[in-house]
């Protein structure tokens, strides 16, 4: 398959491969099927048509219901996709996520496995106000057990949702809703991107940026401009956010020697405050500078545009960041 | 004589292992042998056997801490069992789940959760699997009359019964919620009513009564495997003892422990074997089997090891993660 595809198509066309593949491909959420328009973001569109209502289910509005069910189906060996519409209701959904999803393999001593999908959209840009915007990474990648992916590109969209779907353990997908659109080249088909495993988005040689989802698209932006004033950049897309692939982080560093992590969702306590952690326990001696780390402000998301583009961490503040590491004085 | 005289001796031998059991469990707590979290399910024994009594072995069940008559009821070893409360690496789940956790899916018990409430979504899930596969099987989820306030029960029942699930919702109403009298948590009369605010079948019964028991589940059961959906089922019983075990019950009223003394389910089920013409000496038997049983158990999980820590590297995700 060549040309290109969006991010919205690629998923589709993840999910339909791997539906096609597997009986035990089934999906739940808030009208994914035909008859309420194939989701709300479109995701699941043509898929009722080709593998029924049994397969493609509508659900009420009830995130731990739909969660729950997800979680029964997959403790009897199917491969169940929950779509979340948007990530602040995953925290109706906690118990069966936290408790349950992530934890029953380790609590039945390995004999039960929860091989989930948990798609779920956000995103800061588009005026959704305080409860349909944050980015809550971070509440998940605390649990043990659980894997949080985002894609940044169409490809990589494509690629992580088929290993995802494979995963024999639950995975949080998060797509970010500016990041629909988005179109690249289309990957071949049954294209898969492992999990745990991060991107070089741009090699460099001064600076890491080490980011994720829709920010890498900012940062290589901000590369492609500190390259003109002779600093050159590297930029690591984690696309797997926990457990991330740290190899890959502290090769990079160290050969920069400098680093900057960027994030859309708060700031304070972070992943990037883990991965900041990590690297100066372990490069503390070969770092430049300090570790910079940038991220959204400590409030609500607003819903104004002045205040929300206030809040999202600019172009301008993230080479500000890149420029404090270069020209920290030891 | 409402049910066939050899499920009724079925009934009886699952009650007598989930009681005899039970006051093992509770003899070596108290002799110091165990120093666990116990729930214990004194006078829930003929419930849950009887309900059991109707499932097939390949049948599903989630359910809840207290639970362990649920688990022996469905067929779960006793050594496994008794290892596992005991945190032995021998047990059900390695030692790493507890008597709050166990799961043996060799006999259909797929998950047991420490959460009120939040085995009704999980069912669903696992009938939705058999619906989809047309397997036949039938998953029971077990809870107490406290967990019916909680919003999983709501959103489950309802998306039960819109996808009309083969699925049993298996209410123990023991009367209280942790320490919370039924009335004092609930302003309608019985569970039950609130059935018909999913359009779901409803059916209350005195769950002591072991003909009546079992006839109301193996109803429910007929229902689920002929695909007609789900069925809340309302078991009245009595807790008769703390919320946990060495918890105390003072809160409970006097005329409550009178009533639920009266109400016992084992010396009224040996009543009914005796009607049914089994023998004393049968019935001593079968209890005396048991018992050696319960013994080989303490012993398999006294004389079993506790896992080592590099089961905390193990079971968080498929690969081990390196130390």
């Amino acid at each position: 398959m060549t040309g290109k595809i969006t991010m919205v198509a690629a998923l589709n066309r993840a999910i339909d491969e791997a539906m096609a593949e597997d009986e035990g491909v089934i999906l739940l959420g808030e009208d994914v099927a035909a008859k309420q328009g194939g989701g709300v973001f479109k995701v699941s569109a043509g898929l009722t048509e080709k593998y029924g209502e049994h397969r493609v289910r509508s659900t009420p509005i009830s995130e731990q219901a739909i969660v729950g069910a997800c979680v029964g189906a997959a403790l009897a060996g199917m491969r169940p996709i929950a779509e979340i519409m948007l990530m602040n209701f995953l925290t109706v959904a906690m118990d069966q996520i936290v408790n349950h999803a992530a934890k029953l393999r380790f609590m039945s001593g390995g004999q039960t496995n929860v091989p989930l999908v948990i798609r779920t959209t956000t995103g800061v840009g588009v005026g959704f106000g305080g409860q349909h915007s944050d980015m809550l990474e971070a509440w998940f990648a605390h649990v043990p057990g659980l894997t949080i992916v985002t894609p940044s590109n169409p490809a990589d969209a494509q690629g992580l949702m088929r290993s995802a779907i494979a995963c024999n353990d639950p995975v949080i997908f998060i797509e970010n809703i500016l990041c629909y659109g988005i179109t690249g080249d289309a990957p071949p088909a049954g294209h898969r991107v492992p999990l745990g495993k991060a991107a070089i988005a741009r090699e460099g040689s001064d600076c890491s940026i080490i980011t994720y989802g829709r920010t890498v698209l900012d940062a290589l932006e901000v590369a492609g401009q500190l390259a003109d004033e002779g600093i050159s950049v590297e930029v690591i897309d984690l696309r797997t956010i926990a457990p991330y692939d740290e190899k890959t982080v502290i090769t990079s560093v160290r050969k920069t020697g400098r680093a900057v992590v960027l994030h859309e969702a708060v700031k304070a306590y972070g992943t990037g405050a883990e991965i900041a952690a990590r690297l100066s326990e372990k490069l503390f001696g070969e770092l430049k500078a300090p570790v910079q780390r940038i991220g959204g402000a400590f409030s609500a998301v607003p819903m104004a545009n002045v205040l929300e583009q206030a809040w999202i961490p600019s172009k301008d503040a993230i080479k500000d960041a890149v420029r404090t590491t270069i020209n920290w004085k030891i | 004589m409402t049910i066939d005289r050899e499920k009724l001796l079925d009934i009886y031998t699952r009650t007598m292992r989930c009681a005899r059991s039970d006051e093992k469990i509770r003899s070596m707590l108290m002799g110091g042998k165990l120093a666990v979290l116990y729930y214990t399910y004194r006078g829930q024994e003929l419930v849950s056997s009887a309900m059991m009594a109707a499932l097939e072995p390949s049948d599903y069940l989630v359910t809840t801490y207290r639970g362990q008559h649920d688990q022996i009821a469905k067929g779960v070893p006793l050594d496994l069992l008794y290892a596992e409360i005991a945190g032995k690496v021998t047990g059900t789940c390695k030692g790493k789940g507890g008597s709050m956790h166990i799961t043996h899916p060799e006999t259909g018990v797929m998950v047991t959760t420490g959460v009120v409430g939040s085995g009704l979504p999980i069912a669903n899930g696992l009938a939705l699997a058999s619906q989809n596969r047309g397997d036949g099987r039938v998953t029971v989820t077990c809870f107490g009359d406290g967990a019916t306030n909680i919003g999983a029960f709501h959103e489950a029942m309802n998306m039960a019964q819109l996808y009309k699930l083969p699925v049993i919702f298996f209410c123990q109403n023991n009367r209280y919620g942790e320490h919370t009298a039924f009335a004092d948590h609930t302003k309608v009369d019985s569970i039950v009513t609130r059935a018909a605010a999913y359009g779901m079948t409803g059916v209350r019964v005195d769950g002591n009564d072991a003909e009546a028991m079992y006839t109301a589940a193996k109803e429910a059961v007929d229902r689920a495997r002929a695909g007609e959906g789900p069925t809340l089922i309302e078991a009245m019983c009595y807790r008769m003892m703390g919320h946990f075990f060495g918890a105390d019950f003072s809160y409970m009223p006097k005329e409550h422990l009178t009533e639920m003394a009266a109400e016992d389910p084992l010396p009224r089920l040996r009543k009914l074997m005796l009607d049914y013409q089994f023998t004393e000496a049968e019935l001593d038997a079968i209890v005396a089997q048991i018992d050696a049983e319960v013994d080989a158990a303490e012993q398999f999980a006294t004389d079993s090891a506790f896992p080592g820590p590099e089961e905390l590297r193990r079971d968080v995700f498929e690969a081990e993660i390196a130390a």
